[in-house]
């Protein structure tokens, strides 16, 4: 029986073309499983952000195709990629993640409000989301009044806000304290194991590979390794 | 929710949105203030020509405008009485005989223009009864003559005094006549006070030999903005043998140089409002450019652009706006002052108005249609704007955004 997997990449390539055209994702094969906490690992420029790009219907990809719970990415619109990325993914990016002038609670309710949920609904869930990564008491402050830490904890809420399929974290870690980075992942692995969520995460960090349950490694755009541990 | 973001954003940098608000804030009460002024201007123009003498509007017999002699004068018939009496938009109309003749004092001699006029319905059409300032106004029949200041001043004479009148009537018939000076009457427009002479029609009809005839009849419309409408549906009900004309054809130099005020004043506003439209622009692109990184993280995370954009011409309509509508509300106590208390104009300027015949006084106009027009040009200034930000959101690479 053919298994269901929540991303499938086909031959995925990207190449941006210039005066020496670079090969930045070369032919990668990739099936990620529902509830997986895999990180994709490589120096940088490695192909890392263009690869969850891709897999994030934010790029589009030079040959290949990407699924995403069976649905082909490849044929979408503009305005397609967008509706389907707001209802099946949630983004969190390296840093300034979220609408200064917005508070906490409002950042995270933000893309229900797109989503157009209903206001209590989206109440209960925004503070259940920001207790859980434990900003209860952040609910009005606004991003410049947070750390870096606490900010990318609002992002995370923000991209479970949606309930996506999977969440995809470019170098969520990057500009944080190892203090604050480890907390990070505490909350994502937290997340991952009692709500299933599933999450892709970049990154170069090795204290945060250590944490990854599977990783897979690039170099110059291929995939040289992939290890569940 | 958009409105949120946007009013939110307008106030992230207060600086630069108060300075954006003071610019479109200034120009706005600038331009209010100088089209109000025009406009005021041109009202006194009309007002002392039309109010003064040519009335709203006139008949004549056809031609007599381009030749104004007597022989193009018209007989005041039944037929003519009736229509004018079912004519609709028609409050009431005076009847005139005006011609050329020689004004001789004991000493001096001068051209002139009579004006024959009934006194009482005379009263309904202009307010040469109110610019008497020496003597009375003429009574119906009256044998008596009112001359305009500067004539008088001119023939040496005064109330009292006798003036005597030379000039060819009808069908060449000579025309004299001695009349007791009853009254002296002001006109802001010295072309009028120096030229007029009013006499009873019926002591005009005598002179000239016309009994029975007219040269103009002034009409006073229901509503003074529905001037031309009546002037066409007189024109094809009286028919051929007449001329109807508005004030704006009757008095050809004031609108001549009503188009030329006109079209300088459109010259200063387009600089004026280039320089806060670029004012505007300037604010958008830099609060674009440093929004771009937030733009690419909303449009990643699922925002439609076209929401996005809207968040940006709110903003920019907002500030348009609110600017405009401060900018009112600063002009309007500016204009209702110098609608109260007009600006006396300096002696050289007092020249040049009076050449067009008016009084050298400046009064601001408050018409609504004044702010209206402001308010109008501000918004489509703002929208016009607002295109640059839905062209760039359009085109916007989330990844490349995200990455300034
Ligand atoms: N927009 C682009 N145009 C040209 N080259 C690009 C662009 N984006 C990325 N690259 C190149 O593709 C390669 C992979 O980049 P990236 O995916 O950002 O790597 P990583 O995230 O692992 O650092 C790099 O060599 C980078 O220079
Ligand atoms: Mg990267």
């Amino acid at each position: 029986m053919k298994k269901n997997y929540v991303i499938e990449a086909e031959n995925l390539s990207k190449i941006y073309a210039g005066v020496v055209p670079v090969k930045a994702v070369d032919e990668v094969n990739l099936q990620i499983q529902d509830n997986e906490f895999t990180a994709i690992v490589g120096p940088s420029g490695s192909g890392k952000s263009t690869l969850l790009n891709m897999i994030g219907g934010l790029d589009r990809p030079t040959s290949g195709t990407i699924k995403v719970n069976d649905i082909l990415l490849n044929g979408m619109t503009d305005n397609q990629l967008i509706n389907f990325r707001l209802h099946h993914i949630g983004f969190v990016f390296q840093s300034f993640n979220l609408i200064p002038v917005l508070t906490a609670k409002e950042n995270a309710e933000f893309i229900m409000l797109l989503q157009k949920v209903p206001l209590q609904q989206r109440e209960k869930r925004v503070m259940s989301l920001l207790k859980e990564v434990g900003l209860d008491d952040k609910l009005d402050s606004r991003p410049s009044q947070l750390s870096g830490g606490q900010q990318q904890r609002v992002a995370v809420a923000r991209a479970l806000a949606s309930k996506p399929d999977f969440v995809l974290a470019d170098e969520p870690t990057a500009n944080l304290d190892s203090k604050s980075a480890f907390n990070l992942l505490d909350i994502m692995a937290r997340l991952n194991q009692e709500e299933g969520i599933t999450f892709i995460f970049s990154t170069h960090d090795q204290r945060v590979i250590d944490r990854a349950r599977r990783v897979i490694t690039l170099e110059d755009g291929k995939i040289v390794s992939d290890e569940i541990r | 929710m958009l409105l949120k973001l946007a009013w939110r954003n307008l106030w992230r940098n207060k600086r630069r949105t108060l300075i954006t608000l003071a610019s479109i804030f200034f120009a706005v009460i600038l331009s209010t203030f100088m089209v109000s002024l025009k406009e005021g201007f041109y009202k006194g123009m009309i007002d002392s020509m039309v109010g003064a003498f040519t009335g709203y509007a006139q008949i004549h017999a056809t031609g007599y405008w381009a030749d104004k002699t007597l022989e193009n004068s018209f007989e005041f018939n039944d037929s003519l009485a009736y229509r004018l009496k079912n004519a609709n938009g028609l409050s009431s109309y005076a009847p005139r005989v005006e011609s050329f003749a020689l004004a001789a004092s004991s000493e001096i001699t001068r051209g002139t223009m009579v004006v024959g006029i009934d006194p009482k319905k005379e009263m309904l059409h202009t307010d040469l009864q109110d610019r008497v300032i020496e003597g009375e106004y003429l009574q119906e029949k009256d044998q008596g003559a009112l001359l305009g200041e500067a004539l008088a001043k001119y023939l040496k004479v005064g109330v009292g005094d006798t003036l005597v009148l030379l000039g060819q009537g009808y069908h060449g018939a000579s025309a004299a006549g001695k009349y007791p000076i009853k009254g002296i009457v002001k006109f802001g427009s010295p072309e009028l006070s120096k030229q007029l002479v009013f006499l009873s029609l019926q002591a005009t009809q005598k002179l000239f030999d016309v009994e029975g005839r007219l040269t103009n009849l002034i009409l006073l419309p229901d509503q003074k903005s529905e001037t031309d409408e009546l002037v066409q549906s007189l024109q094809s009900s009286i028919g051929n043998g007449y001329e109807v004309m508005a004030w704006q054809e009757l008095t050809p130099e004031i609108i001549n140089m009503m188009e030329t005020e006109k079209m300088e004043g459109y010259v200063f506003m387009f600089i004026l409002y280039m320089v806060i439209s670029f004012g505007i622009f300037a604010t958008i692109l830099m609060m674009m450019a440093e929004r771009m990184h937030e733009f690419g993280v909303l449009v990643a995370v699922g925002m439609k652009r076209i929401n996005l954009a809207m968040v940006m011409i709110l903003e920019i309509l907002s500030i348009s706006i609110l600017g405009a509508f401060l900018g009112m509300l600063g002009a309007l106590p500016i204009c209702l002052y110098f609608y109260y208390y007009p600006i006396k104009l300096g002696a050289e300027l007092e020249e040049m108005v009076a050449d067009y015949g008016m009084e050298a006084v400046l009064q601001a106009s408050i018409s609504p249609n004044i702010f209206i027009q402001q308010a109008i040009i501000v918004g489509l200034i703002g929208c016009a704007i607002a295109i640059y930000p839905l062209w760039k959101i359009s085109r916007l690479d989330a990844i490349n955004a995200m990455r300034s």
